[in-house]
Order: C-alpha cells, then sequence, then structure tokens
C-alpha cells in the first residue's frame, strides 16, 4: 500500500501541484494517472476516458526520465516524438526555439546538459497536442530563468483550456495552483 | 497511425547506424567468428566445405542474438517506451517495427555479406545463392522471437546474458531448418526446397507470435 484515500478533480484550465515527502508515491500516481500502473481500488476518469489504455494517449506524460536518445539531434527526438504522439501542434523548431533552445536543433541530445535536456523533453509538449499534461518534477535540474520560462508554457497551456498536474517539491510559478498533499 | 510506424522504424535504423549504435557490432562478431573457424579445424577442404553452411548459420544465429537485450532495455531506461506507450499505435505494431528495424540492421546485413565469408568455408559455388536465400528468411525469426525474449527482459536493469539464454532454445528450429536447407542445396536426398518452405513457415509464424508475445510482456511489466 503506497498511499489511499485519494481524491481530487481536476478541470479544463486548472494546476494541480502535486507535493509529498520522497516516495510518497507522487511518481506512482502519476503512473496511474497515464494508464502504466494499476490501482489496487478506485477509478481514474481522464476526459470521460476510463479504460488504462486509452488514459495514455490523452495525457501528455514528461516523467522524470527524459525520454530522448542520445544518438539523435533535439530536432529528430522532437520530430519523433510528433510523429509517435500525434496531434501536430508546433514544429520541433518552433517548440525547441520556445524553451530557449534554438541554437541546439543540430546537437546530439548526449551532448546537452541535464538541464538543457530537461527542457527539450518539456518541448515535446508543444510538438504535439494533448490537454492533459502530467509532469513529475519538470522544474528539477533548470535554473531560475528556464523555470520561469516553463511557467509560461504551463500558464499558456492553462489559458487555451488545458489542465496540469505537476508533482513538485517547490513552487510552480503558477497563480491559483492548487495542492493536493500525497501521505500525511 | 503509419506515421507513428514509420517514425519508430526510422528512429531505430538512425540509432543503430549512429556512432556506438551496435548496429555495426553483430556484423563484426559474424566476421570473426566464421575467419576464426577455419584456424581451429585445420586444413581440411573437404571438411570445411560440408560444415560450412552449419558455421554460417551459427555464426549468424549468435550475431543476431548479441545485441538483443538492448532492443527494448534502452527504450525503457531512457523512457522513450513511456512515449511510445503514449501513441495511438497498438504496441504489436510499435514491436513489429522495432523488430522490422532490428533485421534491417543485424539479418539483412549478414545475409548479404555470407557469400563473402562462403569462400572462408569453402562453401561450394552452387550453394551460394541458396546459403543467401535461407539467411534472408530464416533470419527474420531470429529477430522476432528475440523481441520476444528482450520484451521480458526489459525492465531487469541487468539483463544482460538472459536474454540469449531465453532465446537460443526457442531458435532451435530456425537453425536445423536453415543449416539443411542450406546444405540440401550442395547434395543430399532432400530437395532444397522441402525444409526452405518450412524455414519460411516458422519465419512467419515467428514474426506474429513474436510481436503479440513481446507486446503482452511489456504491458505486464508494469
Amino acid at each position: 500500500m503506497i498511499f489511499e484515500g485519494l481524491s481530487f478533480a481536476l478541470r479544463p484550465g486548472e494546476a494541480i501541484a502535486l507535493t509529498g515527502r520522497n516516495g510518497a508515491g507522487k511518481s506512482s500516481l502519476i503512473a496511474m494517472l497515464c494508464g502504466r500502473l494499476r490501482p489496487d481500488g478506485g477509478s481514474i476518469r481522464l476526459g470521460g476516458v476510463e479504460d488504462e489504455a486509452d488514459l495514455a494517449e490523452i495525457a501528455h506524460l514528461v516523467g522524470h526520465r527524459d525520454g530522448l536518445k542520445t544518438a539523435l539531434t533535439a530536432r529528430e527526438n522532437l520530430a519523433f516524438a510528433q510523429d509517435v504522439l500525434g496531434h501536430a501542434a508546433a514544429t520541433p523548431d518552433e517548440a525547441l526555439a520556445a524553451v530557449g533552445l534554438g541554437h541546439a536543433a543540430e546537437l546530439p541530445a548526449g551532448y546537452l546538459s541535464a538541464g538543457q535536456r530537461r527542457r527539450v523533453a518539456l518541448a515535446r509538449l508543444l510538438v504535439s497536442r494533448r490537454p492533459y499534461w502530467l509532469l513529475d518534477e519538470p522544474l528539477s535540474a533548470l535554473d531560475t530563468a528556464s523555470q520561469a520560462m516553463v511557467a509560461g508554457l504551463m500558464r499558456d497551456h492553462l489559458a487555451q483550456g488545458g489542465a496540469i498536474l505537476a508533482a513538485t517539491h517547490g513552487p510552480l510559478g503558477l497563480d491559483g495552483t492548487r495542492e493536493v498533499r500525497i501521505g500525511a | 497511425m503509419k506515421r507513428a510506424f514509420l517514425a519508430i522504424l526510422k528512429r531505430d535504423l538512425a540509432v543503430a547506424s549512429r556512432a556506438g549504435g551496435g548496429g555495426e557490432l553483430a556484423l563484426v562478431f559474424f566476421l570473426t567468428m566464421v575467419v576464426l573457424v577455419p584456424f581451429a579445424l585445420g586444413p581440411d577442404l573437404n571438411l570445411l566445405s560440408r560444415i560450412g553452411p552449419a558455421i554460417l548459420w551459427l555464426g549468424a544465429l549468435l550475431s543476431a542474438l548479441i545485441g538483443l537485450d538492448r532492443l527494448f532495455q534502452s527504450d525503457e531506461e531512457d523512457g522513450s517506451l513511456d512515449l511510445i506507450r503514449a501513441s495511438a499505435l497498438p504496441l504489436e505494431l510499435a514491436v513489429l517495427a522495432k523488430g522490422l528495424a532490428h533485421w534491417l540492421t543485424t539479418g539483412l546485413p549478414l545475409a548479404l555479406v555470407s557469400p563473402l565469408l562462403g569462400l572462408l568455408v569453402a562453401l561450394p559455388g552452387e550453394g551460394v545463392l541458396p546459403l543467401v536465400a535461407t539467411l534472408l528468411v530464416g533470419t527474420p525469426a531470429l529477430s522476432f522471437i528475440g523481441a520476444g525474449g528482450a520484451a521480458l527482459a526489459a525492465s531487469l536493469r541487468r539483463g544482460g546474458l538472459i536474454v540469449p539464454v531465453l532465446v537460443a532454445p526457442l531458435t532451435v528450429p530456425v537453425l536445423i531448418f536453415g543449416v539443411s536447407s542450406a546444405n540440401a542445396a550442395v547434395g543430399g536426398t532432400v530437395p532444397f526446397l522441402t525444409p526452405f518452405l518450412i524455414l519460411c513457415a516458422i519465419s512467419l509464424g515467428a514474426i506474429v507470435v513474436g510481436t503479440v508475445a513481446a507486446a503482452a510482456a511489456l504491458r505486464s511489466a508494469d
């Protein structure tokens, strides 16, 4: 048993900061929300979808692993994500420019620093449009300027009617974020 | 959906072809093994040409197996398997794309260089084309049987050797019919087509069963 009796609703235009000590189950909850783990009890409904296989298809996950192939360039990584996830929105180059990495498009991901890789992973949110962003420690390894930039991206997403659930230890930099605490 | 399939195929080919991608490793291993065997056996050309097809097939089998453990493990480690899971593409088709990429970067090059290595084991001239044909239709079975094993080991941190150990026994029929059809082409009482068609059937079956099994293993790994 990791946690029990957790109940919350996430509405369009709303952001939830998922907090709790290390090992409380934040990542496990995110894994459940995108259909990778099955809860022992209770139910998860995301945009009217309850089948866990379909949960993965409407949620946009940036987990604590960046999901980048180190041998491929930043642009190739994003183009791959766009083709695989569908619902194309911004082009890989536009998305890289939006996270301040327009100059690094041709560099293999293996050459980028941890913070830059994190930003490429977050740029994935922009290349394909999905309403629910599930972010696991989105601000880890980011400097303060990049954190503000990510907060800007999240604000834009909320303004367009999207919803965000982010596991975090620090403030997300958004106004009106609701906090859900796992494990007392 | 077609776009996602092609994207996975293209990405795996690109990763294998870049430095350190392991695409050339199987080929070098194949080369090394087949070059070493004549030294071990000595200068008996009759013996060499009799067991030549077996050596080439054994070499191809082992080379196809060595890189297999990374097939899903590397995607699992860097998180890109989550990306593939999040796609609308059914996991079975994603596995098919990855298996196809594995064959294009191991089985196909192995089959294409085998005539050259046939010279080293004194393979008779009329046996060269049939050998290439058996490797061409037989190696997809290795990639896809292997994909099933690789998917089981995807979430194991140190699964390295477990995949070849798991997969090797399942590849025995491929080896038997591959070698016997390559042998049938250079002599013997069995016509070439008999074992060759069975080999084709094994390959087709392995593509289907391996794909479904690997997808099931990846789903239950969570």
